[in-house]
């Protein structure tokens, strides 16, 4: 049984500790930079990127809005073309009807393409307490589940991991699993490819059940669409005699023609490629080609709720490119195992508390996991306001109970500011209490001073000053002697000087 | 021309030069600034907190504050950013504060938009013989968009030396009660970003923006790096006459 995210602390605990993980930090902070300057030439190639993106993000919504339609439609097609559509409303469900269908085939074994949505339901651990053992094949995928590890980003889940790492993991683990590493492994990624190819090459040739997901379901003629890097998806996608896919509801493209935008807006944003290098469709069962049994799991888990809240809706327009993780600056620092799920990063701060609520902490925690820099929306290639949407989630998570201290101080930092009166009242209470501010403060605000000065508060508000000098100048109209006073005055400079204070 | 600033509670209570520096600016270019006092605050902390009727009832005072003005001067990204794209959110469709947002909007300026697209002017006759590297800040690179407005106006400074900044589009990781609620995250971004600004070898970091300064500036500060903050509104102000403290 694999790991799971159940029982993570809330994200600033968890990031808090990432932060501090040097070897952690510089991993990250390599293989973003890497794969985000990528993208920017891959999507700095095509001049028409913001209509392809406008293109994407209107063929989504109005999926969305005609999801109904459309399920139904891409249900009839799937069983015309000889495959078993099944509807799970939740994980559990979900994992019940593919342990069955595996249970159904005689089959202990199962080979996986990597996947968000069974990582999703956890059906590793399902079909393990089955007796069932799930193998991944991904590259990736394999390294984390070899590791008895946690995935970390939704591409590459063993981001986390450098190649030392790897090679460590293989040299330790493989064997238990099957084909073992060579003794002399070294850490270059072609020889860590190579013991991977090895591994699963019996793997793929002696499994009879494979499980995969789908980056697409096109409605109108029940096809399933899979992109990868790798080649390991279509092995199981085409050797394995059944093929069970669980899918998103979400998923859904119209028709093939809706396609050509996803299958240039995915690979660029993604791993910054023209194409990805393998595109693997499948319609139902074909005589002689393929797997000769093919189910369909149409997955809620959440995603009705999602689709509820016209704000949070548009996360169901994600493509699972990652673009957003690679170019998030909190990502970039804490990685994805802060995040307490399967989807980290900005989108994952967004999906996760529309999937399962916020009255977990973990969940409550993710809408603030943001400075609102807005890099996610700019990079997101299906216009995903993720900002909006996480502002519009902490509305949700501060209505509920709690929180009473932010909802204090809120509610009086209204009060004062309110009013222009009020807020110049409180001007002079602070002027007047500048020099009694220590350096270091004690109880929360210490978050701010652990690491940083904070200002010098100034003697005189800007409104203080304003007044003073159009009362000078009415004066001075008026004919009384006041000398006009509009140079910098009541503020000692070196306040924000560095290396002058202490 | 009639220019009605909106100096921000920031700027007002913490930062009252840069207020000052725009109406000498201001002033030296040949406009009227005037300063209504009813003002308070854009709404930007409620509104990104989750408190939007809080924020609501900001949004209101502003537009009523500010709704017969010529332009509104902001001198703070992003709450030129809050006022001009997140007011019509606030108010519920068909709103009187939806539709007054939205006729209001246009003449809502950040300080380098005023200057260049409003005023016509890049060469504002400063002088500030300093060595100076300019962080554009999230909310000015892209909700704004900015762009080049800002380095055009430091490239016409005399006696200016303009450096680049590293990572200059990444957050500095202010972020308002981001910086308090994860305050570890906040304080690695702020590191890297004065990493960078110690890299441009310049003596002052520049941005239009005082929260993204007060933040990467205590860094700066608890480092000891002699590196100073200063916005763009007080090097654009200064002159040889009336420099700049620095
Ligand atoms: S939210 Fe946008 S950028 Fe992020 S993974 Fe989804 S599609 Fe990609």
């Amino acid at each position: 049984m694999s790991r799971t995210f159940v029982g993570m602390p809330d994200f600033p605990t968890a990031a808090a500790g990432a932060t501090h993980d040097p070897q952690l930090r510089h991993n990250l902070r390599e293989a973003t930079h890497t794969i985000r300057d990528k993208r920017d030439s891959a999507v700095g190639e095509l001049d028409d990127w913001a209509q392809l993106r406008a293109a994407g993000k209107a063929i989504k919504d109005r999926t969305l809005r005609h999801l109904d339609g459309y399920l139904e439609q891409l249900e009839s097609a799937v069983t015309a073309a000889g495959g078993t559509v099944h509807w799970a409303a939740d994980a559990e469900e979900a994992n019940a009807i593919v342990t069955r269908l595996v249970r159904d085939t005689g089959e202990r074994e199962v080979v996986k393409v990597k996947s968000m949505a069974t990582q999703e339901i956890e059906l590793n651990n399902a079909l393990d307490q089955a007796g069932i053992t799930a193998y991944e094949t991904d590259l990736a995928e394999l390294i984390v589940q070899l590791g008895d590890d946690l995935p970390s980003h939704i591409l590459v889940p063993a981001i986390h991991r450098n190649r030392a790492e790897i090679r460590e993991i293989f040299l330790r683990t493989m064997a238990d699993w099957g084909v073992p590493a060579p003794e002399n492994l070294s850490d270059q990624p072609a020889a860590l490819a190579e013991a991977a190819r090895v591994h699963l090459r019996r793997r793929f040739l002696d499994t009879k059940v494979a499980i995969s997901g789908a980056n697409f379901a096109v409605a109108d003629t029940g096809t399933l669409v899979v992109l990868e890097s790798e080649g390991n998806g279509r092995m199981c996608l085409t050797l394995p005699e059944t093929l069970i896919s669980v899918v998103g509801i979400e998923k859904i493209v119209p028709s093939w023609s809706d396609l050509e935008v996803f299958l240039q807006l995915l690979p660029r944003s993604s791993t910054g490629e023209r194409m990805n290098p393998y595109t693997s469709t499948w319609t139902g069962p074909t005589d002689g080609d393929g797997p000769r049994n093919f189910h369909l799991v149409l997955l809620d888990n959440g995603r009705t709720n999602a689709l509820a809240d016209e704000v949070g809706r548009q996360a169901l327009r994600c493509i699972r490119c990652s673009a957003c993780l690679n170019i998030c600056p909190v990502y970039e620092r804490t990685g994805g195992h802060a995040y307490g799920s399967v989807y980290p990063g900005p989108i994952g701060a967004i999906l996760n508390p529309q999937l399962h609520g916020t009255s977990d902490p973990v969940d409550a925690s993710l809408p603030y996991a943001s400075s609102l820099c807005g890099a996610c929306y700019e990079v997101c290639p299906v216009a995903i306001d993720i900002p909006e949407v996480l502002v519009h989630l902490r509305e949700r998570v501060v209505s509920e109970p709690g929180h009473a201290a932010e909802k204090a101080t809120m509610g009086a930092a209204g009060w004062v500011l309110n009013d222009g009166r009020r807020l110049g009242l409180a001007q002079r209470a602070i002027g007047a209490a500048r020099s009694m501010v220590p350096r270091h403060i004690p109880g929360p605000p210490s978050a701010w001073t652990d690491t940083r000065d904070l200002p010098d508060i100034p003697e005189k508000s800007f409104r203080q000053w304003w007044r003073k000098r159009e009362k000078a100048q009415e004066d001075e109209t008026t004919g009384a002697r006041q000398p006009r006073e509009d140079g910098a005055e009541g503020r000692q400079r070196s306040d924000r000087r560095g290396g002058e204070r202490s | 021309m009639r220019i009605a600033l909106f100096v921000t509670c920031v700027n007002d209570t913490l930062f009252p030069d840069t207020g000052r520096a725009v109406v000498r600016l201001l002033e030296r270019l040949g406009h009227e600034v005037v300063f209504p006092e009813a003002q308070t605050c854009c709404g930007q902390m409620h509104y990104n907190s989750g408190y939007r009727r809080d924020a609501q009832r900001l949004a209101v005072r502003f537009v009523e504050t500010f709704g017969d003005a010529d332009a509104v001067l902001v001198p703070s990204g992003s709450c030129a950013a809050m006022i001009r794209d997140n007011y019509t959110r606030l108010g519920e469709a068909g709103s009187p504060l939806g539709r007054e947002a939205g006729a209001l909007a246009p003449r809502v300026y950040d300080l380098t938009e005023l200057l260049v697209d409003v005023l016509g002017v890049t060469d504002v006759g400063a002088y500030f013989p300093h060595t100076v590297t300019y962080h554009p800040t999230c909310h000015g690179l892209r909700v704004l968009g900015l762009g080049e407005r800002p380095y055009t106006l430091l490239r016409a400074v005399r006696g200016l030396e303009l450096r680049d900044l590293g990572g200059a589009a990444e957050c500095c990781g202010f972020g308002g009660t981001f910086a308090m609620k994860n305050a570890e995250v906040s304080s690695a971004m702020g590191w890297d970003k004065a990493r960078n600004v110690a890299g441009s070898g310049a003596e002052v970091l520049c941005a239009a923006d005082n929260s993204c300064l007060m933040h990467i500036g205590g860094v700066l500060n608890r480092q000891r790096s002699g590196v100073r903050v200063m916005h763009l509104a007080e090097i654009l102000a200064s002159t040889e006459e009336e420099p700049a403290h620095t």
